[in-house]
């Protein structure tokens, strides 16, 4: 089973050397950017099975004993995720497909897409299945800068003004990270993360904090976090429609693993939980406020992003196994559901040629299904049951409400106006842009939002453009997941609470047994 | 474990000119910040490594304890890889920004300049610090006749074509159909 877990990174590589070849060939490139991640999402699943049923797979890659060489290492967070990710990536993959079928033609196809978003898949999976830090950051590399072509695609002003704020950020971050690891290997002589975890009580105190801290800043500037959000709102909303979807659902998540794994494996005497809930309220009421204040859909989906980020850091500051399990549910649920919004406004964007709330009219009569594909999401990421979005929170809260400290009650008040605020700022845009009559006017409703005339791009109009099938398929297709998550809540919710049992226990780690490893000649 | 005060020093000047560097607004000297941070953080490193020694895997007779550490050192020549990839990528884009606007400045965003003229009325004095000198610095060329390249679009020389645009459509179609059809 382990000769499967190098392919996770290998294959979309190898995937992406084949789709640069063939870059004037359209058919080509599309037929093996889906066969190659249809594959691993395969593997995931056949992983995910085996790992939930025994132990954790650690793979030492290249042959060097594990404490020296590269570790990849699977358990069932890493499967779960790299699942979970796969079919998100699929999907958009498909949305994008549908649209350049649409847009381009034989003679000037955008040759360098499907190479940048296979070695962003790489990236994506490579972090998730790292076993030591360094190869965490080395997947971050892969996915951030293929990110960076992503973000800055076409090359038009726009894109490369918002890219370069990304970037910049981005690089910050990298550095911290990379100064993490080099202290991290000054004071315990290793990066490997069981090792890291096994060491790390032998350290004082004040000198854990320090390290904490340096990698919880790194990681939440990917996660935007607040105060270290800013940068997503400003530079998401310009990128091509399924571009942001994927990066709106995956990226941020990329850093919110990061975090787990810190928060729970590597530093677990550590304790900087008080910290994390501030943050966490922040991010919460700061993003859902931001989101309130706009006017286009891009960016009040950004702002919820952020928002929805407070959440998970909140799970995570509970730190009981109960939370974290919460957590991850909460973050699979997140993933999906972002990232289907995103691309139902792709839809909005092409058939009404606006996402402005301001001028968007008569959605429902004219396209009645693109209706159901924002419906459905909106209302689960607002959390109203029976939608995942309402048992991720409820199963937050029900954490939080078991410690019961002063503070957890304020964070669940937090939480649940968060949460209503989203649902506000979702069902305004639906009630202005769908069920408001085209051609109506309606003084009455126009004063209402009249102060959201200044919010950044409220007025653009851009050509209308007809929708491929293939394009309502994979948002379809996302939709029909979300739904799957409500209805098998049950199941996932136990895999996530197994993991939530499984990460708080350091006797976990097996990547040290012998027994466990087995050394297999990877990339 | 031994090191070297001198690299440490060096290692603290490096980070602290990377930081002044990148906060500029010329993207050159961001990336100027940026290649010295990258330094900085692979000479640090480096400064883990502790006191040198001989090569590793020198020789079998060898004392493994006279070694020098190898893992940082494979560390700093990944991350020496990375930082490499991602100032080339940086300077095109550098070039692309410098191509669209004459300038290598990180622009402002024009919602960002929509909320401070809102505002501006309620508070002018911010106003006056903000609108003064900031917008001049760009490069040394600021006018066509001296600018030393000619910038290319796609429509000043045929031979060029620009696939870049993606989501623009070949012709204008006539109707939205929708998706009903």
């Amino acid at each position: 089973m382990s000769a499967l877990v190098p392919l996770l990174v290998t294959l979309p590589l190898i995937g992406a050397a084949f789709t640069l070849v063939f870059g004037r060939r359209r058919r080509i490139q599309v037929a093996v950017s889906l066969s190659t991640l249809t594959a691993v999402m395969v593997i995931a699943a056949v992983l995910l099975v085996v790992v939930d049923s025994g132990e954790p797979l650690a793979v030492a890659v290249g042959g060097w004993p594990i404490p020296f060489g590269i570790v990849l290492y699977v358990d069932r967070l890493a499967a779960l995720l790299v699942l979970v990710s796969s079919v998100v990536l699929l999907a958009v993959l498909l949305f994008s497909v549908g649209q350049g079928a649409a847009d381009g033609d034989e003679e000037t196809p955008v040759s360098i897409f499907h190479p940048s978003y296979l070695i962003l898949s790489a990236g994506i999976f490579n972090a998730f299945i790292a076993g030591d830090l360094f190869n965490l950051y080395v997947g971050f590399e892969i996915l951030l800068v293929a990110s960076y072509v992503l973000i800055t695609l076409g090359g038009t002003e726009s894109r490369i003004r918002s890219g370069v704020v990304y970037i910049v950020v981005s690089l910050v971050s990298s550095i911290l990270f990379l100064a993490a690891i080099a202290m991290i290997y000054g004071s315990l002589g290793t990066v490997n993360m069981a090792q890291i975890a096994e060491r790390m009580g032998e350290l004082p105190q004040d000198v854990q904090l320090v390290l904490h801290l340096m990698l919880l800043l790194a990681f939440s500037i990917k996660a935007a976090v607040f105060p270290l959000s800013f940068w997503l709102p400003d530079s998401y909303p310009t990128a091509p429609a399924p571009v942001t979807a994927v990066f709106a659902g995956l990226l941020t998540k990329v850093g919110v693993y990061a975090m787990i794994r810190t928060e729970t494996q590597l530093f677990n005497d550590n304790d900087v939980n008080l910290l994390l809930m501030i943050v966490a309220l922040a991010t919460m009421i700061v993003g859902v406020l931001g989101a309130v204040a706009q006017a286009e859909m891009k960016r009040i989906l950004s702002f919820t992003l952020v928002s929805h980020i407070g959440y998970m850091v909140f799970g995570l500051a509970i730190a009981t196994p109960l939370a974290i399990g919460a957590t991850i549910y909460y973050m699979i649920h997140h993933i999906v559901v972002q990232t289907t919004l995103f691309l139902a406004v792709g839809l909005i964007e092409r058939r009404a040629g606006t996402t402005s709330i301001l001028k968007l009219k008569g959605l429902m009569k004219a396209a009645p299904v693109i209706a159901v594909l924002y419906f459905i999401p909106a209302v689960n990421l607002g959390g109203l049951p029976p939608f995942s979005g309402f048992i991720g929170k409820f199963a937050l809260f029900d954490a939080a409400a078991e410690v019961g400290t002063p503070i957890m009650i304020v964070l669940i008040v937090g939480g649940v106006v968060t949460s209503l605020l989203t649902l506000y700022a979702l069902m305004r845009a639906w009630n202005l842009g769908f069920w408001r009559e085209d051609g109506s006017e309606e003084p009455e409703v126009e004063a209402r939002v009249e102060y959201l005339g200044d919010a950044p791009a409220a007025g653009v109009q851009t050509e209308r453009r007809v929708i491929p099938r293939v394009m309502t398929a994979a948002t379809a297709g996302m939709v029909v997941v979300t739904v799957a998550l409500t209805v098998f809540a049950g199941p996932l919710y136990d895999i996530c609470a197994r993991i939530g049992d499984g990460l708080l226990e350091p006797v976990h780690i097996v990547q040290l047994d012998e027994d466990a490893v087995q050394t297999g000649a990877g990339s | 474990m031994n090191v070297s005060l001198v690299l440490i020093i060096v290692m603290a000047v490096l980070f602290a000119c990377g930081v002044y560097a990148m906060l500029e607004r010329s993207l050159t000297r961001v990336l100027i910040g940026f290649l010295l941070l990258g330094n900085a953080a692979n000479l640090l490193l480096l400064i883990v490594m502790g006191a040198p020694g001989n090569a590793p895997f020198f020789q079998e007779s060898t004392d493994p304890s006279s070694f020098s550490d190898p893992l940082p050192q494979a560390l700093t020549l990944t991350a020496i890889v990375i930082t490499f990839a991602v100032s080339a990528f940086l300077l095109a884009l550098i070039y692309r920004s410098w191509q669209l606007g004459q300038a290598d400045t990180v622009e402002d965003d024009a919602t960002d300049v929509a909320l401070r003229v809102r505002t501006a009325d309620a508070d002018e004095e911010m106003d006056q610090e903000i609108t003064d000198d900031d917008d001049d610095a760009t490069t040394d060329f600021l006018d066509a006749a001296s600018t030393p390249i000619t910038v290319l679009g796609n429509r000043d020389f045929s031979g060029l074509r620009d696939d870049a645009p993606t989501d623009r459509g070949r012709a204008p179609r006539s109707e939205p159909e929708g998706d009903e059809r």
